[in-house]
Protein backbone atom coordinates (compact mmCIF):
# COMPACT_ATOMS: atom_id res chain seq x y z
CA UNK A 1 0.00 0.00 0.00
CA UNK A 2 2.96 2.30 0.47
CA UNK A 3 3.38 4.71 -2.39
CA UNK A 4 6.00 7.18 -1.40
CA UNK A 5 7.11 7.94 -4.94
CA UNK A 6 3.59 8.95 -5.87
CA UNK A 7 2.78 11.32 -3.10
CA UNK A 8 3.86 14.46 -4.86
CA UNK A 9 1.79 13.64 -7.91
CA UNK A 10 -1.94 13.82 -7.91
CA UNK A 11 -3.06 10.21 -8.38
CA UNK A 12 -1.05 7.11 -9.10
CA UNK A 13 -2.85 5.51 -12.00
CA UNK A 14 -2.09 1.96 -11.01
CA UNK A 15 -3.12 2.26 -7.39
CA UNK A 16 -6.88 2.12 -7.71
CA UNK A 17 -6.67 -0.56 -10.34
CA UNK A 18 -4.50 -2.77 -8.21
CA UNK A 19 -6.76 -2.27 -5.25
CA UNK A 20 -9.87 -3.01 -7.23
CA UNK A 21 -8.31 -6.17 -8.55
CA UNK A 22 -7.46 -7.10 -5.03
CA UNK A 23 -11.00 -6.45 -3.94
CA UNK A 24 -12.49 -8.25 -6.92
CA UNK A 25 -10.32 -11.26 -6.33
CA UNK A 26 -11.36 -11.15 -2.73
CA UNK A 27 -14.96 -11.07 -3.84
CA UNK A 28 -14.33 -14.19 -5.90
CA UNK A 29 -12.75 -15.75 -2.88
CA UNK A 30 -15.75 -14.77 -0.81
CA UNK A 31 -18.00 -16.61 -3.22
CA UNK A 32 -15.92 -19.73 -2.85
CA UNK A 33 -15.70 -19.68 0.90
CA UNK A 34 -18.91 -21.59 1.34
CA UNK A 35 -20.26 -22.76 4.64
CA UNK A 36 -16.93 -22.94 6.41
CA UNK A 37 -16.39 -19.25 5.84
CA UNK A 38 -19.90 -18.42 6.91
CA UNK A 39 -19.50 -20.33 10.14
CA UNK A 40 -16.20 -18.64 10.86
CA UNK A 41 -17.50 -15.15 10.23
CA UNK A 42 -20.64 -15.71 12.28
CA UNK A 43 -18.63 -15.88 15.50
CA UNK A 44 -20.33 -13.47 17.92
CA UNK A 45 -18.51 -10.83 19.85
CA UNK A 46 -18.26 -11.52 23.56
CA UNK A 47 -20.93 -9.96 25.72
CA UNK A 48 -18.53 -7.74 27.63
CA UNK A 49 -17.43 -6.22 24.38
CA UNK A 50 -20.89 -4.91 23.55
CA UNK A 51 -22.22 -1.45 24.31
CA UNK A 52 -25.88 -0.53 24.12
CA UNK A 53 -26.44 2.93 22.63
CA UNK A 54 -29.49 4.90 23.80
CA UNK A 55 -31.01 5.01 20.30
CA UNK A 56 -34.80 5.19 19.82
CA UNK A 57 -35.04 1.79 18.12
CA UNK A 58 -33.02 -1.33 17.37
CA UNK A 59 -30.35 -2.19 16.68
CA UNK A 60 -28.81 -0.47 19.69
CA UNK A 61 -25.94 -2.81 20.39
CA UNK A 62 -22.48 -2.22 18.96
CA UNK A 63 -19.19 -4.00 19.53
CA UNK A 64 -16.51 -2.23 21.51
CA UNK A 65 -13.34 -2.70 19.51
CA UNK A 66 -9.63 -2.55 20.28
CA UNK A 67 -8.64 -3.72 16.83
CA UNK A 68 -7.76 -0.42 15.17
CA UNK A 69 -4.20 0.91 15.03
CA UNK A 70 -3.28 3.76 17.40
CA UNK A 71 -6.78 3.51 18.90
CA UNK A 72 -7.99 2.43 22.30
CA UNK A 73 -11.52 1.31 23.09
CA UNK A 74 -13.90 2.53 20.39
CA UNK A 75 -17.50 1.86 19.43
CA UNK A 76 -17.46 -0.05 16.16
CA UNK A 77 -20.00 1.42 13.78
CA UNK A 78 -18.36 0.11 10.61
CA UNK A 79 -15.17 -1.88 10.10
CA UNK A 80 -14.38 -0.90 6.49
CA UNK A 81 -14.00 1.92 5.76
CA UNK A 82 -13.73 2.64 9.48
CA UNK A 83 -16.44 4.43 11.43
CA UNK A 84 -15.33 4.47 15.06
CA UNK A 85 -17.28 6.34 17.71
CA UNK A 86 -15.90 7.77 20.95
CA UNK A 87 -17.48 6.14 24.01
CA UNK A 88 -19.38 8.96 25.67
CA UNK A 89 -17.79 8.50 29.10
CA UNK A 90 -14.57 9.87 27.58
CA UNK A 91 -16.16 13.32 27.46
CA UNK A 92 -16.51 13.34 31.25
CA UNK A 93 -12.74 13.07 31.70
CA UNK A 94 -11.87 16.51 30.38
CA UNK A 95 -12.39 18.95 27.54
CA UNK A 96 -9.72 17.42 25.31
CA UNK A 97 -10.45 14.11 23.66
CA UNK A 98 -7.49 11.71 23.74
CA UNK A 99 -6.06 10.93 20.31
CA UNK A 100 -6.51 7.22 20.85
CA UNK A 101 -10.22 7.66 21.46
CA UNK A 102 -10.92 10.44 18.98
CA UNK A 103 -13.66 9.35 16.59
CA UNK A 104 -12.88 8.15 13.08
CA UNK A 105 -14.86 8.52 9.89
CA UNK A 106 -13.78 7.61 6.34
CA UNK A 107 -15.80 7.64 3.15
CA UNK A 108 -13.72 5.38 0.90
CA UNK A 109 -12.04 2.11 1.73
CA UNK A 110 -8.74 2.78 -0.05
CA UNK A 111 -6.79 4.37 2.78
CA UNK A 112 -3.00 4.30 2.60
CA UNK A 113 -1.78 2.28 5.56
CA UNK A 114 1.75 3.59 5.31
CA UNK A 115 2.98 7.15 5.00
CA UNK A 116 6.66 8.02 4.66
CA UNK A 117 7.31 11.42 6.20
CA UNK A 118 10.51 12.13 4.26
CA UNK A 119 8.94 11.68 0.84
CA UNK A 120 5.45 13.00 1.57
CA UNK A 121 4.62 16.18 -0.32
CA UNK A 122 1.71 18.58 -0.12
CA UNK A 123 0.91 19.99 -3.55
CA UNK A 124 -0.32 23.60 -3.72
CA UNK A 125 -1.46 24.40 -7.24
CA UNK A 126 -4.06 26.06 -9.40
CA UNK A 127 -4.81 29.77 -9.67
CA UNK A 128 -1.50 30.81 -8.12
CA UNK A 129 1.66 32.63 -9.03
CA UNK A 130 3.69 29.51 -8.34
CA UNK A 131 3.02 25.87 -7.68
CA UNK A 132 4.45 24.46 -4.46
CA UNK A 133 5.41 20.97 -3.43
CA UNK A 134 5.92 21.13 0.32
CA UNK A 135 7.56 18.57 2.55
CA UNK A 136 6.63 18.27 6.20
CA UNK A 137 9.84 20.13 7.03
CA UNK A 138 8.93 22.88 4.56
CA UNK A 139 5.64 23.34 6.36
CA UNK A 140 7.34 23.36 9.73
CA UNK A 141 9.54 26.23 8.64
CA UNK A 142 6.42 28.42 8.60
CA UNK A 143 5.16 30.02 11.83
CA UNK A 144 3.68 27.35 14.09
CA UNK A 145 0.23 28.01 15.50
CA UNK A 146 -2.07 26.09 17.78
CA UNK A 147 -5.79 26.19 18.33
CA UNK A 148 -8.29 24.26 20.44
CA UNK A 149 -11.23 23.26 18.29
CA UNK A 150 -14.12 20.83 18.20
CA UNK A 151 -14.27 18.48 15.26
CA UNK A 152 -17.80 17.14 14.80
CA UNK A 153 -19.27 14.96 12.08
CA UNK A 154 -22.16 16.55 10.19
CA UNK A 155 -24.19 13.48 11.13
CA UNK A 156 -23.23 13.27 14.80
CA UNK A 157 -26.28 11.96 16.74
CA UNK A 158 -27.98 10.83 13.52
CA UNK A 159 -29.10 7.68 15.30
CA UNK A 160 -31.54 9.76 17.37
CA UNK A 161 -33.39 11.04 14.31
CA UNK A 162 -37.09 10.15 14.18
CA UNK A 163 -38.18 9.08 11.64
CA UNK A 164 -34.87 7.25 11.39
CA UNK A 165 -32.72 7.97 8.35
CA UNK A 166 -30.04 5.85 6.65
CA UNK A 167 -26.38 6.62 7.27
CA UNK A 168 -23.89 6.06 10.06
CA UNK A 169 -26.06 5.47 13.10
CA UNK A 170 -23.99 7.55 15.47
CA UNK A 171 -24.89 8.25 19.04
CA UNK A 172 -23.31 11.48 20.35
CA UNK A 173 -19.70 10.35 20.03
CA UNK A 174 -18.88 11.47 16.48
CA UNK A 175 -17.18 14.54 17.89
CA UNK A 176 -14.02 15.43 19.70
CA UNK A 177 -11.97 18.37 20.86
CA UNK A 178 -8.22 18.73 20.46
CA UNK A 179 -5.42 21.24 20.44
CA UNK A 180 -4.36 21.36 16.81
CA UNK A 181 -0.80 22.38 15.98
CA UNK A 182 0.33 23.35 12.53
CA UNK A 183 0.47 26.30 10.19
CA UNK A 184 -2.03 28.78 8.87
CA UNK A 185 -3.44 27.91 5.47
CA UNK A 186 -3.16 31.62 4.72
CA UNK A 187 0.61 31.50 5.13
CA UNK A 188 0.87 28.61 2.68
CA UNK A 189 -1.38 30.31 0.13
CA UNK A 190 0.50 33.59 0.50
CA UNK A 191 3.75 31.79 -0.19
CA UNK A 192 2.31 30.48 -3.45
CA UNK A 193 0.72 33.83 -4.29
CA UNK A 194 -3.03 33.67 -4.95
CA UNK A 195 -3.94 35.28 -8.28
CA UNK A 196 -6.76 37.76 -8.67
CA UNK A 197 -9.97 35.98 -9.58
CA UNK A 198 -9.49 33.04 -7.21
CA UNK A 199 -12.90 31.89 -5.93
CA UNK A 200 -12.46 28.73 -3.89
CA UNK A 201 -9.77 26.43 -2.58
CA UNK A 202 -10.24 22.68 -2.96
CA UNK A 203 -8.71 20.09 -0.66
CA UNK A 204 -7.96 16.45 -1.40
CA UNK A 205 -6.45 13.67 0.67
CA UNK A 206 -4.65 10.41 -0.04
CA UNK A 207 -7.77 8.26 0.37
CA UNK A 208 -9.41 6.98 -2.78
CA UNK A 209 -12.58 5.23 -3.88
CA UNK A 210 -12.45 1.48 -4.33
CA UNK A 211 -14.05 1.92 -7.76
CA UNK A 212 -11.80 4.15 -9.87
CA UNK A 213 -14.52 6.25 -11.51
CA UNK A 214 -16.39 6.92 -8.28
CA UNK A 215 -16.13 10.51 -7.01
CA UNK A 216 -12.91 11.08 -5.08
CA UNK A 217 -13.58 12.85 -1.77
CA UNK A 218 -12.73 16.54 -2.14
CA UNK A 219 -14.01 19.59 -0.29
CA UNK A 220 -13.75 23.31 -0.93
CA UNK A 221 -13.84 26.55 1.01
CA UNK A 222 -14.42 30.05 -0.32
CA UNK A 223 -11.15 31.88 -0.88
CA UNK A 224 -11.82 34.46 1.84
CA UNK A 225 -12.57 31.71 4.34
CA UNK A 226 -9.42 29.82 3.33
CA UNK A 227 -7.40 32.98 3.94
CA UNK A 228 -9.04 34.07 7.19
CA UNK A 229 -5.96 33.18 9.24
CA UNK A 230 -7.85 30.62 11.32
CA UNK A 231 -8.08 27.72 8.88
CA UNK A 232 -5.02 25.57 9.55
CA UNK A 233 -3.02 22.70 8.22
CA UNK A 234 -2.34 20.59 11.31
CA UNK A 235 0.51 18.15 11.77
CA UNK A 236 -0.26 17.43 15.41
CA UNK A 237 -3.20 17.02 17.74
CA UNK A 238 -2.90 17.20 21.49
CA UNK A 239 0.86 17.52 21.17
CA UNK A 240 1.50 14.41 19.10
CA UNK A 241 1.44 13.49 15.45
CA UNK A 242 -2.02 12.59 14.18
CA UNK A 243 -3.11 8.97 14.40
CA UNK A 244 -3.19 7.64 10.85
CA UNK A 245 -6.94 7.18 11.01
CA UNK A 246 -7.38 10.81 12.05
CA UNK A 247 -5.52 12.01 8.97
CA UNK A 248 -1.77 11.52 9.39
CA UNK A 249 0.38 13.29 8.37
CA UNK A 250 -1.65 16.46 7.66
CA UNK A 251 -5.23 17.46 8.27
CA UNK A 252 -7.11 20.59 7.36
CA UNK A 253 -8.59 22.33 10.41
CA UNK A 254 -11.67 24.44 9.75
CA UNK A 255 -12.59 25.91 13.15
CA UNK A 256 -16.31 26.14 13.79
CA UNK A 257 -17.28 24.19 10.68
CA UNK A 258 -18.41 20.60 10.40
CA UNK A 259 -15.77 17.93 10.00
CA UNK A 260 -16.60 17.16 6.38
CA UNK A 261 -14.31 20.08 5.52
CA UNK A 262 -11.47 18.89 7.75
CA UNK A 263 -9.84 16.85 4.97
CA UNK A 264 -7.65 14.05 6.29
CA UNK A 265 -4.29 12.93 4.83
CA UNK A 266 -4.29 16.28 3.06
CA UNK A 267 -1.90 16.12 0.09
CA UNK A 268 -3.42 18.44 -2.50
CA UNK A 269 -4.59 22.05 -2.34
CA UNK A 270 -6.01 23.49 -5.53
CA UNK A 271 -7.00 27.14 -5.88
CA UNK A 272 -9.98 27.44 -8.23
CA UNK A 273 -11.10 30.34 -10.37
CA UNK A 274 -14.67 29.06 -10.42
CA UNK A 275 -16.93 27.46 -7.81
CA UNK A 276 -16.30 23.79 -7.10
CA UNK A 277 -19.15 21.70 -8.49
CA UNK A 278 -17.73 18.30 -7.52
CA UNK A 279 -20.19 15.78 -6.05
CA UNK A 280 -19.02 16.21 -2.46
CA UNK A 281 -19.79 19.93 -2.58
CA UNK A 282 -22.75 20.15 -4.94
CA UNK A 283 -24.75 17.07 -3.90
CA UNK A 284 -23.40 15.35 -0.81
CA UNK A 285 -23.27 17.21 2.48
CA UNK A 286 -25.95 19.68 1.46
CA UNK A 287 -28.65 20.84 3.87
CA UNK A 288 -32.04 22.50 3.49
CA UNK A 289 -31.62 26.28 3.52
CA UNK A 290 -34.12 26.54 6.38
CA UNK A 291 -33.88 27.29 10.12
CA UNK A 292 -31.94 24.43 11.78
CA UNK A 293 -31.71 22.82 8.33
CA UNK A 294 -35.05 21.34 9.20
CA UNK A 295 -37.88 20.18 6.95
CA UNK A 296 -40.91 17.92 7.30
CA UNK A 297 -40.31 14.29 6.27
CA UNK A 298 -41.32 14.00 2.62
CA UNK A 299 -41.10 17.74 1.97
CA UNK A 300 -39.65 18.52 -1.47
CA UNK A 301 -38.70 21.57 -3.48
CA UNK A 302 -36.40 22.92 -0.79
CA UNK A 303 -33.30 24.89 -1.70
CA UNK A 304 -30.15 23.02 -0.67
CA UNK A 305 -26.84 24.59 0.33
CA UNK A 306 -23.52 23.08 1.42
CA UNK A 307 -23.42 22.37 5.15
CA UNK A 308 -21.22 24.93 6.87
CA UNK A 309 -21.01 26.39 10.39
CA UNK A 310 -21.65 24.30 13.47
CA UNK A 311 -24.38 25.16 15.93
CA UNK A 312 -24.31 25.14 19.74
CA UNK A 313 -24.66 21.91 21.71
CA UNK A 314 -24.41 20.79 25.31
CA UNK A 315 -24.38 17.43 27.03
CA UNK A 316 -24.50 15.84 30.44
CA UNK A 317 -21.37 13.74 30.94
CA UNK A 318 -21.71 12.45 34.52
CA UNK A 319 -25.31 11.26 34.36
CA UNK A 320 -27.24 9.43 31.67
CA UNK A 321 -30.89 8.53 31.39
CA UNK A 322 -31.71 5.69 33.74
CA UNK A 323 -29.16 6.75 36.36
CA UNK A 324 -30.01 6.69 40.05
CA UNK A 325 -28.75 9.54 42.23
CA UNK A 326 -28.95 9.88 45.99
CA UNK A 327 -31.77 12.17 47.07
CA UNK A 328 -30.35 15.10 48.97
CA UNK A 329 -29.51 18.75 48.92
CA UNK A 330 -26.63 18.75 46.50
CA UNK A 331 -26.19 16.46 43.51
CA UNK A 332 -23.38 17.53 41.18
CA UNK A 333 -24.20 17.67 37.52
CA UNK A 334 -21.64 18.41 34.86
CA UNK A 335 -20.99 18.18 31.20
CA UNK A 336 -19.54 19.80 28.14
CA UNK A 337 -20.77 22.40 25.72
CA UNK A 338 -19.57 24.10 22.60
CA UNK A 339 -20.85 27.11 20.74
CA UNK A 340 -20.26 25.96 17.17
CA UNK A 341 -18.89 28.87 15.19
CA UNK A 342 -18.64 31.13 18.24
CA UNK A 343 -17.83 30.74 21.90
CA UNK A 344 -20.06 29.48 24.69
CA UNK A 345 -21.94 32.43 26.20
CA UNK A 346 -23.87 30.42 28.77
CA UNK A 347 -25.03 26.95 29.66
CA UNK A 348 -28.27 26.59 31.57
CA UNK A 349 -30.00 23.75 33.37
CA UNK A 350 -33.70 23.06 33.75
CA UNK A 351 -35.09 20.63 36.29
CA UNK A 352 -38.74 21.34 35.49
CA UNK A 353 -39.06 20.23 31.90
CA UNK A 354 -37.85 23.49 30.43
CA UNK A 355 -40.23 25.87 32.25
CA UNK A 356 -37.39 27.58 34.06
CA UNK A 357 -33.65 27.66 33.58
CA UNK A 358 -30.82 28.21 36.03
CA UNK A 359 -27.24 29.19 35.24
CA UNK A 360 -24.33 26.79 35.47
CA UNK A 361 -20.70 27.54 36.20
CA UNK A 362 -18.43 27.38 33.19
CA UNK A 363 -14.97 25.85 33.33
CA UNK A 364 -11.75 27.18 31.85
CA UNK A 365 -12.09 28.92 28.49
CA UNK A 366 -9.79 27.24 25.97
CA UNK A 367 -10.96 29.46 23.13
CA UNK A 368 -14.16 29.96 21.27
CA UNK A 369 -13.97 26.77 19.22
CA UNK A 370 -13.24 24.42 22.14
CA UNK A 371 -15.41 22.26 24.34
CA UNK A 372 -16.10 24.00 27.62
CA UNK A 373 -17.05 22.24 30.81
CA UNK A 374 -20.08 23.28 32.84
CA UNK A 375 -21.21 22.22 36.27
CA UNK A 376 -23.96 22.91 38.75
CA UNK A 377 -25.27 21.39 41.96
CA UNK A 378 -28.97 20.59 42.10
CA UNK A 379 -31.18 19.73 45.00
CA UNK A 380 -32.86 16.36 44.69
CA UNK A 381 -35.05 16.72 47.76
CA UNK A 382 -37.80 14.46 46.53
CA UNK A 383 -37.34 10.81 45.75
CA UNK A 384 -38.61 9.70 42.39
CA UNK A 385 -37.98 10.55 38.79
CA UNK A 386 -36.42 13.80 37.67
CA UNK A 387 -35.93 15.22 34.22
CA UNK A 388 -32.88 17.40 33.60
CA UNK A 389 -32.32 19.48 30.50
CA UNK A 390 -29.24 21.41 29.45
CA UNK A 391 -28.94 24.08 26.80
CA UNK A 392 -26.13 26.20 25.41
CA UNK A 393 -26.34 29.71 24.04
CA UNK A 394 -23.37 30.82 21.97
CA UNK A 395 -21.70 34.22 21.74
CA UNK A 396 -23.58 34.86 18.53
CA UNK A 397 -26.88 34.51 20.38
CA UNK A 398 -27.82 31.14 18.89
CA UNK A 399 -29.51 28.82 21.36
CA UNK A 400 -30.25 25.12 21.13
CA UNK A 401 -33.82 24.44 19.95
CA UNK A 402 -36.48 22.74 22.07
CA UNK A 403 -37.63 20.56 19.18
CA UNK A 404 -35.34 18.29 17.19
CA UNK A 405 -34.60 19.22 13.59
CA UNK A 406 -35.14 16.75 10.76
CA UNK A 407 -33.65 16.38 7.30
CA UNK A 408 -33.17 13.24 5.19
CA UNK A 409 -29.40 13.21 5.74
CA UNK A 410 -29.54 13.37 9.53
CA UNK A 411 -27.33 16.45 9.73
CA UNK A 412 -26.90 19.19 12.35
CA UNK A 413 -28.82 17.72 15.25
CA UNK A 414 -28.55 20.08 18.21
CA UNK A 415 -31.82 19.76 20.11
CA UNK A 416 -31.68 20.40 23.88
CA UNK A 417 -30.61 17.16 25.56
CA UNK A 418 -32.70 15.65 28.35
CA UNK A 419 -31.81 12.96 30.88
CA UNK A 420 -34.30 11.08 33.07
CA UNK A 421 -32.85 10.13 36.44
CA UNK A 422 -34.22 8.65 39.64
CA UNK A 423 -33.50 10.03 43.11
CA UNK A 424 -33.50 7.38 45.83
CA UNK B 1 -9.22 38.92 14.82
CA UNK B 2 -7.10 35.84 15.54
CA UNK B 3 -7.17 35.93 19.29
CA UNK B 4 -7.62 32.21 19.59
CA UNK B 5 -4.60 31.37 17.50
CA UNK B 6 -1.29 31.66 19.27
CA UNK B 7 1.90 31.98 17.30
CA UNK B 8 4.44 29.90 19.16
CA UNK B 9 7.62 30.80 17.33
CA UNK B 10 9.35 33.88 18.71
CA UNK B 11 7.11 34.37 21.74
CA UNK B 12 8.53 35.91 24.88
CA UNK B 13 9.84 33.44 27.41
CA UNK B 14 7.27 34.48 29.95
CA UNK B 15 4.47 33.43 27.69
CA UNK B 16 6.16 30.22 26.72
CA UNK B 17 6.44 29.16 30.31
CA UNK B 18 2.66 29.24 30.50
CA UNK B 19 2.47 26.86 27.60
CA UNK B 20 2.33 23.10 28.17
CA UNK B 21 5.72 21.42 28.09
CA UNK B 22 5.01 19.59 24.87
CA UNK B 23 4.78 22.69 22.72
CA UNK B 24 8.18 23.89 23.85
CA UNK B 25 9.86 20.99 22.12
CA UNK B 26 9.50 20.12 18.50
CA UNK B 27 6.75 17.57 18.08
CA UNK B 28 8.16 14.40 16.53
CA UNK B 29 6.54 13.36 13.27
CA UNK B 30 7.57 9.88 12.23
CA UNK B 31 6.72 7.66 9.28
CA UNK B 32 3.83 5.38 10.14
CA UNK B 33 2.64 2.00 8.93
CA UNK B 34 -0.45 0.30 10.27
CA UNK B 35 -2.69 -2.64 9.54
CA UNK B 36 -6.43 -2.18 9.31
CA UNK B 37 -8.96 -4.92 10.11
CA UNK B 38 -10.17 -6.60 6.93
CA UNK B 39 -13.87 -6.29 7.70
CA UNK B 40 -14.64 -9.36 5.60
CA UNK B 41 -17.52 -10.86 7.55
CA UNK B 42 -20.31 -12.07 5.25
CA UNK B 43 -24.03 -11.45 5.31
CA UNK B 44 -25.83 -14.51 6.62
CA UNK B 45 -28.65 -16.61 5.27
CA UNK B 46 -29.65 -18.51 2.15
CA UNK B 47 -30.56 -15.35 0.23
CA UNK B 48 -27.34 -13.48 0.90
CA UNK B 49 -25.39 -14.40 -2.23
CA UNK B 50 -26.35 -11.29 -4.20
CA UNK B 51 -25.56 -8.84 -1.42
CA UNK B 52 -22.33 -10.66 -0.55
CA UNK B 53 -21.18 -10.68 -4.17
CA UNK B 54 -21.98 -7.07 -4.96
CA UNK B 55 -21.76 -4.91 -1.86
CA UNK B 56 -18.71 -5.94 0.14
CA UNK B 57 -16.04 -4.49 -2.14
CA UNK B 58 -16.75 -0.99 -0.84
CA UNK B 59 -17.93 -1.57 2.73
CA UNK B 60 -18.25 -4.18 5.42
CA UNK B 61 -21.56 -5.75 6.44
CA UNK B 62 -21.82 -3.90 9.75
CA UNK B 63 -22.73 -0.65 7.97
CA UNK B 64 -25.92 -2.35 6.80
CA UNK B 65 -26.61 -4.39 9.91
CA UNK B 66 -26.39 -1.31 12.15
CA UNK B 67 -29.11 0.47 10.17
CA UNK B 68 -32.57 0.75 11.67
CA UNK B 69 -35.59 -0.77 9.97
CA UNK B 70 -36.26 1.33 6.89
CA UNK B 71 -39.04 1.28 4.26
CA UNK B 72 -38.51 -0.66 1.04
CA UNK B 73 -38.45 2.58 -0.96
CA UNK B 74 -35.54 3.78 1.17
CA UNK B 75 -33.59 0.56 0.62
CA UNK B 76 -34.30 0.70 -3.09
CA UNK B 77 -33.02 4.27 -3.22
CA UNK B 78 -29.90 3.32 -1.24
CA UNK B 79 -29.00 0.53 -3.67
CA UNK B 80 -29.64 2.83 -6.65
CA UNK B 81 -27.47 5.52 -5.05
CA UNK B 82 -24.62 3.06 -4.61
CA UNK B 83 -24.81 2.21 -8.32
CA UNK B 84 -25.39 5.61 -9.90
CA UNK B 85 -23.54 7.94 -7.52
CA UNK B 86 -20.85 5.76 -6.01
CA UNK B 87 -20.37 3.62 -9.15
CA UNK B 88 -20.71 0.34 -7.31
CA UNK B 89 -20.21 -2.43 -9.88
CA UNK B 90 -23.49 -4.14 -9.03
CA UNK B 91 -24.82 -6.70 -11.46
CA UNK B 92 -28.22 -5.35 -12.56
CA UNK B 93 -29.66 -8.84 -12.34
CA UNK B 94 -28.80 -8.89 -8.63
CA UNK B 95 -30.45 -5.60 -7.67
CA UNK B 96 -33.81 -7.20 -6.89
CA UNK B 97 -32.24 -9.86 -4.69
CA UNK B 98 -30.16 -7.26 -2.84
CA UNK B 99 -33.18 -5.08 -2.10
CA UNK B 100 -35.18 -8.14 -1.07
CA UNK B 101 -32.46 -9.16 1.38
CA UNK B 102 -32.31 -5.66 2.84
CA UNK B 103 -36.09 -5.47 3.21
CA UNK B 104 -36.23 -8.90 4.79
CA UNK B 105 -33.40 -8.12 7.18
CA UNK B 106 -33.86 -4.41 7.78
CA UNK B 107 -37.26 -3.55 6.39
CA UNK B 108 -40.48 -2.20 7.77
CA UNK B 109 -43.88 -1.73 6.22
Amino acid sequence: MHRESDMASNRPANFSTATLQHVLSRRSALRQLGLAGLALSAAPAFAEDIIKLPLPSDPRERPLTHDFPQKGTMILQRTRPPLLETPFEVFDHGVFTPNNQFYVRWHWAVIPTSVDVASFRLAVRGHLNQTLSLSIDDLRSLPQVELAAVNQCSGNSRGFYEPRVPGAQWSHGAMGNAIWTGVRLKDVLDRAGVKAGAVQVRFDGLDEPVVPDAPDFKKSLDIDHARDGEVMIAYAMNGEQLPLLNGFPLRLIVPGWYSTYWVKMLNDIEVLDKPDDNFWMAVAYTIPDTPHASITPGQTGVKLVPINKMVPRSFFTNVASGATLPAGPSAPLRGIAFGGDSGVAKVELSIDGGKSWQPTALGKDHGKYSFRQWQVNVSLGEKGSHSFMVRCTNQGGDVQPEAPNWNPSGFMRNVIETVQVTAS
Amino acid sequence: MHKSIIAIGGLAAGLLSATPAWVQEKIAIKSTSVDLPAGDVLFQGPDADAINNNCLACHSTDMVLNQPALPKATWDAEVRKMITVYRAPVDEADVGAIVDYLVKTKGKN
